[in-house]
């Protein structure tokens, strides 16, 4: 659910190499920063939103009927799946492809 | 109607920032700079100037308000100098790149230790790399105007870059000269719309994220760092343009021009000649008068904007003269010499002409330099002329 509370402004107004601005905070690709991801029951899901007020990059994102994460942002924190009141989160280890 | 006035070189800059109408000034006191914050406090208790003064703890925090400040669209101004600003580097180093028009005098200070509370150039000189125009006052009238173009330079669309006046501490901060003070209505159409933030704001209508964190070494990150170091020095090389244009304006509208980028002093016939940077020049320029009557063909090549560094008005001086003499007011302490004569040497190099270059540092914790020292200056400079070499810096107040 990464909607802005207003529409961005057009950001090709300003020069591309004056000042260091974006319109949303995802520039920096964080997700291959991570060691686990998080795995969404969808089941267990109510979409009550948990995850999307704590996520500390604002990277949950909103499908049909459960709340996941952006896994280009995501940092593999943890903290979705600790608060989720209804344990329908699990951090799965991230391994090797 | 512009009105003349009698004060020192803080109380002009503080009437510079009156008549460019700053929506907020934040400044912490550091001798010699005390008195400026003094009658800034004292303008805006007067409703001279109609500004938020904010008191804040201390210089890291004067900057940082004033950064959130003009990205909200306010016309700033600080003060400060010598370790005041070593406790401010933290955002000072954060402004350039932000490129937030800030204008800020330092009250030029020698740097401890050992303790030292007087006039130098050793702080505006060792923050020279930071990115900020640095303009360097020459006496109090200057200082009043430089403070009000510094506006028009910082907030031209192709600039966009904090500027420091700088003034020497004591010399130029307590030294009293007749001012004039030009009318207000003049000043306004001379600065015209104030334009802070239309490139980075804090604004609910254009919601975007100020100074993101770029990727790391595997993403584009370092890509858009280099565009945006790039877009800084583009920005730096304009201002040479800018600063000359608005000073060639100041000139037309208010009667007193100054060399924007390198003044030329008797230098059409000189075998060689003096540089010298700020406050120092007067005493400067008369030595160099004394010597002409005597035969002597020197002249003087002083340094006004040190950044961006004027190398072409710098080499257009040198290559009339066949030695040069620097005095600096500060150490580069890794060169053994001062930072203006090494800069100097560069230009030299771009000239493709090697002469012989001289390294004076003087001025140092207050020290005056007098006619006598710049007479002992000429005297070196022509030796080396004539094929003495001078090795290491000539230590002009030991």
């Amino acid at each position: 659910m990464r909607k802005q509370a207003k529409r961005a402004f057009d950001e090709s107004t300003i020069p591309n190499d004056l000042c260091p601005i974006a319109t949303e905070l995802a520039v920096l690709k964080t997700g291959d920063w991570r060691a686990e991801r998080p795995v969404v029951d969808r089941d267990r899901c109510v979409k009550c939103a948990t995850c999307w007020v704590y996520c500390p990059t604002q990277c949950i994102v909103e499908k049909a009927t459960w709340f996941e994460a952006d896994l280009e942002i995501c940092k593999g924190c943890g903290i979705c799946a600790q608060e989720c009141p209804h344990h329908a989160i699990t951090m799965v280890e991230e391994l090797e492809e | 109607m512009s009105k003349t006035i009698v004060c020192d070189g803080n109380e002009a800059a503080a009437w510079g920032v009156a008549l460019a109408k700053p929506d907020m000034v934040a400044v912490y006191p550091i001798t010699p700079q005390s008195s400026l914050a003094e009658y800034l406090s004292q303008f805006v208790a007067d409703g001279i100037i109609k500004a938020d003064l904010m008191d804040v703890e201390g210089e890291h925090s004067v900057l940082s308000v004033l950064q959130g400040a003009c990205l909200a669209g306010a016309r700033t101004f600080t003060a400060s100098c010598g370790q005041g600003l070593a406790f401010m580097f933290e955002p000072y180093f954060r402004t350039p790149p932000l490129r937030l028009p800030i204008v800020m005098s330092l009250v030029t200070r020698d740097g401890i230790t050992p303790q030292c509370v007087w006039g130098g150039q050793q702080d505006a000189m060792t923050v020279r790399e930071a990115g900020w125009i640095h303009m360097f006052c020459e006496n109090v009238q200057e200082i009043l105007d430089t403070v009000v173009m510094a506006y028009k330079i910082a907030e031209h669309r192709d600039v966009m870059l904090p500027v420091n006046v700088n003034h020497d501490g004591n010399y130029l901060s307590y030294g009293v000269e007749k001012v004039e003070l030009p009318d207000q209505e003049d000043v306004n159409a001379f600065l015209g719309e104030k334009n802070t933030n239309w490139h980075a704001a804090l604004d609910p209508e254009r919601p975007m994220a100020v100074d993101p964190l770029t990727g790391g070494a595997s993403g584009a990150g370092p890509a858009l760092f280099v565009r945006y170091r790039k877009g800084l020095c583009k920005g730096m090389q304009n201002a040479l343009r800018v600063i000359t244009e608005v000073h060639e304006e100041w000139g037309r509208r208010f009667g007193r021009f100054y060399a924007p980028l390198v003044e030329e002093y008797r230098i059409e016939d000189a075998e060689y000649a003096l540089m010298t940077i700020g406050s120092m020049t007067g005493a400067a320029k008369d030595a160099v008068d004394e010597m002409r009557e005597k035969g002597e063909k020197v002249g003087l090549i002083k340094i006004k904007t040190f950044r961006p560094f004027p190398l072409d008005a710098l080499q257009k001086a040198l290559s009339r003269v066949k030695a040069v003499g620097v005095v600096d007011r500060s150490v580069s302490f890794g060169w053994n010499s001062g930072p203006m004569y090494q800069e100097t040497l560069s230009a030299l190099y771009f000239l493709d002409q090697r002469i012989p270059a001289v390294s004076f540092i003087g001025g140092l914790a207050g020290a005056d330099i007098t006619v006598e020292d710049f007479k002992r200056v000429i005297a070196t400079t022509r030796a080396a002329l004539k094929g003495k070499a001078v090795r290491g810096p000539v230590w002009l107040n030991e």
